[in-house]
């Protein structure tokens, strides 16, 4: 019975065992449903797990049940997040755990319920207990926030390298908690349109309406929703990853202010999009620019880091030994580098289908559009899944060889992989449908090579989490004895009072 | 640390070398006629009535009878017609387009709208479209052997809506296609709500097709009226008909259907092609492209409304 009850307690009250569980769930249904789309149809395999598993799949039903599988993989990414900040920024022991209790509760509610109702046969309790799941979610959201609260005495910076008011108050806390009550007025921004939208469950995907002169006000509603999520879990990441590079300094001071200010923006932009629709996209352009900068100055920073601290352990000095000090740790160049790489991606493809929208996109047929759309979005939560699953490496110790295969299996399969998911989805630039099928095909197989290789590795690791869990003296006791994040946290002194 | 970047970056070099090159250049081609015994030329009446509209089954009314083709129009049809309007000079043929009238549309100067001025030079057929099968040789449009039967491709909308016009007919709307498609059912597909390779020329059965029916390495429609329930070297098929009996409303080809909005240009596309998954074949799913668009999967059918039923989107 002890065996049980240790293992729970570290697998749902330490942070470490928090994430694994999150982690875990997500990878579990990335592997399930992943079964359901592409080329698993071909091979059959669909067929198999819909039979196994008994889903009812109607072609009818196909718009909701994507909502709710986007929406239950999103609340867990979203959970992992708050458990990162629960640990990493200070407040009082009793608030974090009631919001990663509350969070965990909804998530995993939300989860098991939202597929149940979507995927075998529509039961409306399951239905109405995925709404609870979100609840329960948004409740700890709201938790966050107050726990958050950066204009207290006690949250003051002491050590002036880190951003921080005239008064001295935090700001990387203030971008914190820009950022959760953004996501809270985002979350609900969704949730109140979408229970009116739900009435009768008339669902649409957002990408379906792209050429429509006329959008309901619901409709852009939800498409609203649906960026400015997004956005903000990247926002989140960056904030995180900073925390755990202990970025500070210079560019520390000029990123937290540019963060704040982009997320605002970004946000009033995206809220604004149903009255002034289009001026709001123009202010969302600028919000982005701002957070963009902010994350550009973490990437420098820590760089630099990585580059000083190799060369300091080296002893060589020179371009080559700068590279090599740099590339020296997959794990902690990964994150950053994946900020480059969405430039190419994501951002970069947003903006020249902006820029150039009349002159090629507009002449494509609308799903040739629709691809790319949804491509560069899949590309951007593909990413912050690597920028997670990277600090997660770095959270269970992983060392040696075996920390360098995993970083970079990491980076080159999921960079080659979304690299050939930008190359397929704007095939049309360089290649007539006629003459697509070669490119169709040697993108296609890269990026099932990429995102293979990516699911293999976070498979073993899983696997060795799970055996791990059957050692009396795994690694896992070290991480339930040892539960909380090791970063340099703004306030340090705070942490020792509450 | 030197020689590990430059094997790197020649692989990431080979990596997008291999992206390259030059677009092959595009040679017509032949293959064998396949007979499925429907006629092209056959119309089929909707009563009037109302049916189940959209993925969320809106219960919709058309009041009046109208005939609608079969079949998609073929590309027989077509350079027939072609070589018509040709000698009447009602088109020309210009820097590989086929190009001829069209009355024009209000313009309202919204983001993204075309003007679309009355004019007689909007694109009716891209001759020079690699995968075109109606070739223009000594003044006359000519098939490629083999493809008579097969549904035109790479026709516009304006040459869509030419064409039906000038058999006194009109492009159907989206809601009088949608009643063609389902009747009185709730399908998801006109024939019922599966879907596998022996029910429409779409991307799952394409390679088979290709292989067994054809013998080709190339993307390729089937006849209309291929999925009768009959087997073709090997291949079977499954009278996979709309419940009036209507073939390849799902797959082969996407259909232009008449329909315009105020402050748009797009034109919209029903019923998927032999490039796409099986969720665009879905009754309710809509493609849509500029109205100059013409690709190697669209085509069109046309239906026949009794006198004095208009249908003017000028209006709206």
């Amino acid at each position: 019975m002890n065996f049980l009850k240790e293992r729970i307690n570290y697998l749902f009250t330490s942070t470490k065992g928090l994430v694994l569980v999150a982690i875990s769930m997500i990878s579990l249904v990335t592997a399930i449903w992943g079964t359901l789309s592409g080329p698993m149809v071909e091979w059959g395999v669909k067929d198999i797990t819909v039979r196994l598993l008994g889903m009812k799949l109607l072609p009818i039903q196909r718009e909701g049940r994507i909502i709710m599988l986007y929406h239950t993989i999103a609340l867990a990414v979203v959970a992992i997040e708050v458990y990162f900040m629960t640990s990493i920024l200070p407040m009082k022991k009793r608030q974090k755990v009631s919001i990663n209790g509350t969070i965990t509760v909804g998530y995993l509610t939300a989860m098991i319920f939202g597929l149940w109702f979507a995927y075998f046969g529509h039961n409306f309790v399951f239905h109405g207990l995925f709404l609870v799941g979100q609840a329960l979610v948004f409740y700890a959201g709201l938790q966050l926030a107050a726990a958050l609260w950066p204009w207290k005495e006690e949250y003051k910076v002491k050590d002036n390298a880190y951003a921080h008011t005239k008064k001295g108050y935090d700001l990387e806390r203030i971008a914190f908690f820009t950022m959760t009550i953004a996501t809270l007025g985002s979350a609900s921004f969704g949730a109140v349109v979408g229970s009116y939208w739900g009435n009768g469950h008339q669902t649409f995907l957002a990408e379906n309406l792209i050429r429509m002169a006329h959008k309901t006000p619901l409709q852009l509603a939800i498409i609203g929703h649906l960026h400015i999520m997004l956005t903000l879990v990247a926002v989140a990441i960056t904030l995180i990853v900073g925390r755990w590079f202990d970025f500070k300094g210079i560019f520390h001071k000029i990123a937290m202010p540019l963060m704040i200010s982009g997320t605002i923006v970004i946000t009033l932009g995206v809220w604004m999009v149903v009255p002034f629709e289009l001026i709001a996209h123009t202010i969302i352009y600028v919000g982005s620019v701002l957070v963009m900068l902010a994350a550009l100055m973490l990437v420098i920073f820590a760089w630099d880091k990585l580059i000083r601290e190799g060369i300091a352990e080296s002893g060589k000095k020179g371009f080559w030994a700068k590279i090599k000090a740099l590339l020296r740790d997959p794990i902690k160049f990964g994150p950053f580098w994946q900020m480059v790489f969405m430039n190419f991606t994501v951002s970069g493809v947003g903006i020249f289908m902006a820029v150039k929208l009349d002159e090629f996109f507009r002449v494509w047929p609308f799903r040739e559009e629709r691809i790319t759309l949804t491509g560069h979005w899949h590309v951007l939560s593909g990413l912050i899944a690597t920028i997670i699953l990277m600090y997660y490496a770095d959270i269970v110790g992983l060392k040696g060889k075996v920390r360098k295969w995993f970083g970079w299996i990491l980076i080159i399969g999921s960079d080659i992989a979304f690299a050939s998911a930008t190359v397929f989805s704007l095939k049309r630039l360089s290649v007539k449908m006629y003459n697509d099928e070669p490119i169709t095909a040697k993108t296609m197989v890269l990026m099932d090579i990429g995102l293979g290789a990516v699911l293999v590795i976070l498979a073993i690791l899983l696997l060795w989490k799970l055996f791990d869990l059957f050692k009396n003296k795994g690694v896992w006791r070290k991480e339930y004895e040892s539960p909380e994040l090791e970063v340099n946290k703004t306030t340090p002194e705070v942490e020792k009072e509450v | 640390m030197k020689k590990k970047v430059i094997i790197l970056l020649t692989i990431f070099l080979a990596l997008s070398l291999s992206f390259c090159g030059k677009q092959p250049t595009y040679k017509h081609q032949s293959i064998k006629y396949i007979d499925t015994g429907v006629n092209p030329d056959t119309w089929v009446l909707i009563p009037k009535g109302r049916f189940y509209a959209g993925q969320f089954l809106k219960e919709t009314d058309i009041n009046y009878d109208y005939k609608i083709m079969l079949t998609d129009v073929t590309n027989q049809m077509f350079a027939d017609y072609l070589n018509k309007a040709l000698s009447e000079g009602k088109i020309k043929v210009k820097n590989g387009k086929v190009l001829g009238y069209y009355k024009g549309e209000k313009y309202y100067g919204f983001r993204h709208e075309l003007k679309i001025p009355e004019g007689d030079n909007y694109p009716y057929f891209h001759l020079d479209e690699p995968g075109v099968r109606i070739r223009y040789e000594n003044g006359k449009f000519v098939v490629d052997k083999g493809f008579e039967n097969h549904p035109a491709t790479v026709v516009t909308w304006f040459g869509a809506n030419a064409y039906c016009q000038s058999i006194g007919g009109d492009l159907p709307t989206e809601m009088e296609w949608e009643k063609a498609a389902r009747g009185n059912t709730k399908y998801s597909y006109p024939w019922g709500d599966d879907i596998d390779k022996e029910y429409a020329n779409y991307n799952f059965s394409q390679k088979e097709i290709r292989e067994k029916v054809f013998g080709v390495d190339f993307q390729i429609t089937t006849p209309v009226g291929f999925f009768n329930g009959k087997t073709y070297n090997g291949f079977e098929t499954k009278k996979s008909v709309s419940p009036y009996g209507l073939y390849d409303m799902g797959g082969n080809v996407w259909q232009w259907v008449k329909d315009r909005y105020p402050k748009m240009s797009d034109r919209f596309m029903k019923g998927g092609s032999f490039r796409n998954y099986d969720i665009y074949l879905r009754i309710w799913f809509r493609n849509s492209a500029q109205p100059q668009y013409g690709g190697i999967d669209v085509g069109f059918r046309c239906v026949k409304r009794p006198e004095g039923v208009e249908i003017n989107f000028d209006e709206e």
